[in-house]
């Protein structure tokens, strides 16, 4: 089922076995068909799966029973390991202020969340602050400032996901800056031009609804 | 059909976009604005309405001549098409897609009324994306698993394929199923009401293997999942689960993943809330406590009357639909038909289906088509003679833990009506004199 176990014929043929020498500008598209077998014309099936033990990756078998799959380096971890918790780890280092966030705010995000970041429901982009003791009413607002127990989650996922057009394209100097506008314009934290956020601050913010998420507290086959 | 959706915002909103209102959630703004419902559907629609016009062929369909008689020629040559089948020209079902103002965080229904059986047609099976469909070679997709584990493990695909497998039918449910039907009846078909829920036969290798196999460290008790998506998705799992039944799939239905669900590698957690199936999945961390992910604070939690929030409400309920009839058909005269439906429980089996054929005032016992297997969609049946009179038809479900499918009235005394997600009430279809099937509350 692999593709490139489908590949893999076609290329032995093509390039004398350097099946898996591949470049970013040869960087494939689609999978070939799988390659005919001469005498009888056959469709030749996927050979096995090539485990990356078999490309020669280190593997030791006392502490891995298959000898299937590569330990994952310090270096190859840090390269995805992206997300923050609510402690603080994670948090990369940096810093950025209220003014920066605000600048960054108008450039990046403003088209979308609107200028006062009220939201703008043509763009499906969620009212960011306010809401503020509306979670118990009939016209509950869920943003940031009101709902969020965790800032953690706004270094988190604007990192990750936002903006949205441009997705990771943030620098953590720029998310802490964002993250000190929109927690400022929330009343959180200050909203002074040069009031700073790091890893350090970032990690001491408690948000206004920390205390309003529970477990769900339904028992096995219990209705409600 | 972008009038009548609009139409259709009007009566949700009452034709006045209120500042607070659901509008402002993420998930629920899709009706809140004409113009930009107008535009979604002038691209997503126009292939099924301008198209067909042109008589092209359904999606995933060829138009061949249709032979004036087939026994009197010889049909069209095998392997005509390509070697990989399509399906016939005149089966039209396809996935619709809910008009969220965002093409990029959406979702698509199953057409659920036209299902057989248990299993959703890979082609057919819900989808919901916070960053659109990525692109992605298997070849070069890697998952890496880390955190508090003996040996953090790097895995290609090659090396998933190579390790032992498992084959599960489950369905998988979006914990939104239903999240228009709160206040009032609102979208006319089951694929609307209920389409965020689909059932495939997935193959993978257990997440038990691969953390045994990297060793799980004392206190560890969840598990980040993580996507290569552009919204590089995440969600948290205890530990527990990952170690029972989860599944990193990398098939679907005999063959590999198809795109939209998560080719080629996603999490598969066995009746947990769809949001959490990761998939394009390209991590897993090992961790003492949850991450607290946009997805499950922001979204996917319950908010309730008294202003908290129910979290990691991740089992889904009970549930069951009658698909047929079902809403915006028309029962053509009084006489047999065969009521039909899908069960399901994201905690076990299903042990019951009762029918009501009058609101929920008697019931009766459906039968139950094999194999009735847990956390899976399962087919129900009963023969029903329409006498041509008003009918409410409704059903609802049990599992193997002792739960009973609540009534929405139920649902709503304890969790307001706000709380967005996890909807498994038992749903109502009334049938009118004339036949006419409508979504009603009762
Ligand atoms: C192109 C439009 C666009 C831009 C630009 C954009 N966003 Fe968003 N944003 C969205 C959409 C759409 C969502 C909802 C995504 C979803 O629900 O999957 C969102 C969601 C969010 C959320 C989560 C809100 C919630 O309540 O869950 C935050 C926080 C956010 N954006 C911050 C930002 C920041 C900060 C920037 C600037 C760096 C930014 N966004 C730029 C469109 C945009």
């Amino acid at each position: 089922m692999s593709m490139r176990n489908f590949v893999l014929p076609i290329f032995c043929v093509a390039s004398g076995g350097m099946a898996f020498a591949q470049t970013d500008s040869a960087a494939r598209t689609v999978a070939d068909l799988p390659a005919e077998i001469e005498e009888t014309g056959e469709r030749a099936p996927s050979p096995p799966p090539l485990s990356s033990a078999d490309d020669g990756a280190p593997v030791d078998l006392a502490t891995n029973q298959y000898g299937i799959g590569s330990p994952a380096s310090e270096e190859q971890i840090a390269q995805i390991d992206i997300d923050v918790m609510p402690d603080g780890r994670g948090l990369p280092e940096g810093r950025g202020t209220y003014a920066e966030g605000e600048t960054l705010y108008a450039d990046r995000c403003l088209a979308c969340h609107g200028e006062n970041l009220e939201g703008v429901a043509e763009l499906g982009a969620p009212k960011l602050v306010g809401g503020r003791d509306s979670l118990a009413s009939d016209q509950p607002v869920k943003t940031v400032e009101s709902y969020w127990p965790y800032a953690s989650t706004l270094f988190d996922y604007v990192h990750r996901a936002m903006p949205m057009d441009s997705p990771g394209s943030l620098t953590p100097d720029e998310v802490y800056a964002l993250s000190a506008y929109i927690l400022g314009q929330s009343g959180i934290t200050s909203d002074d031009a040069d009031a700073v956020l790091n890893a350090e601050s970032f990690a001491q913010v408690t948000m206004p609804n920390a205390d309003g998420f529970v477990e769900d507290p339904r028992g096995r086959g219990q209705t409600e | 059909m972008a009038e009548r959706l609009v139409a259709l915002e009007d009566q949700i909103l009452g034709g006045d976009a209120d500042e607070d209102c659901d509008c402002k959630d993420g998930m629920f703004n899709g009706l809140s604005r004409r113009h930009v419902l107008a535009a979604g559907f002038a691209v997503a629609g126009g292939a099924m309405t301008t198209g067909r016009a042109m008589a092209e062929a359904p999606p995933g369909a060829i138009e061949y001549p249709v032979q004036p008689d087939p026994t009197k020629e010889q049909g069209r040559t095998i392997l005509d098409d390509g070697g990989y089948g399509s399906r016939s020209q005149f089966e039209n079902e396809v996935r619709w897609r809910y008009p969220t103002a965002s093409l990029d965080s959406s979702w698509s229904m199953t057409p659920l009324a036209a299902g057989f059986g248990i299993i959703t047609p890979s082609g057919l099976h819900f989808e919901r994306h916070h960053g659109g469909i990525p692109t992605i070679d298997p070849e070069t997709h890697e998952l890496i698993l880390h955190g508090m584990v003996d040996q953090p493990l790097r895995f290609t695909m090659g090396d998933l394929k190579r390790l032992p497998s498992v084959s599960r039918l489950h369905f998988i449910e979006c914990s939104g199923n239903g999240l228009t039907e709160w206040v009032q009846p609102t979208l006319k078909t089951v694929q609307g009401t209920h389409g965020l829920t689909s059932t495939s036969e997935w193959t993978g290798v257990r997440l038990s293997t691969v953390l045994d196999m990297a060793g799980i460290q004392d206190g560890a008790a969840w598990i980040l999942a993580e996507g290569a998506d552009a919204a590089v998705m995440t969600r948290s799992v205890p530990i527990d689960k990952a170690m029972d039944d989860a599944i990193l799939a990398y098939a679907q239905n005999g063959e590999a993943l198809r795109p939209e669900q998560g080719y080629p590698l996603r999490l598969l957690l066995p009746g947990y809330e769809g949001n959490t199936h990761i998939k394009w999945l390209r991590r897993l961390e090992v961790s003492d406590r949850p991450f607290m992910t946009r997805e499950e604070t922001s979204k996917y939690t319950d908010l309730m009357p008294d202003g908290n929030a129910r979290q990691f409400s991740l089992e889904m309920d009970a549930k069951s639909v009658i698909t047929f009839p079902s809403g915006a058909m028309k029962l053509p005269r009084p006489g047999f038909y065969e009521i039909t439906g899908l069960a399901w429980s994201g905690r076990g089996a299903i042990t019951k289906v009762e029918v009501s054929a009058d609101g929920g005032a008697t019931w009766q016992e459906a039968a139950l088509e094999g194999p009735v297997l847990p956390k899976c969609h399962t087919r129900f049946r009963l023969p029903w003679t329409w006498k041509g009179e008003e009918a409410v038809l409704q059903s609802r479900a049990m599992d193997d833990t002792g739960y009973t499918q609540p009534t929405l009235a139920k649902l709503v005394e304890v969790r307001g009506l706000k709380s967005v997600y996890h909807l498994n009430a038992i749903q109502s279809w009334h049938i009118a004199p004339d036949g006419e099937v409508t979504n009603v509350h009762a």
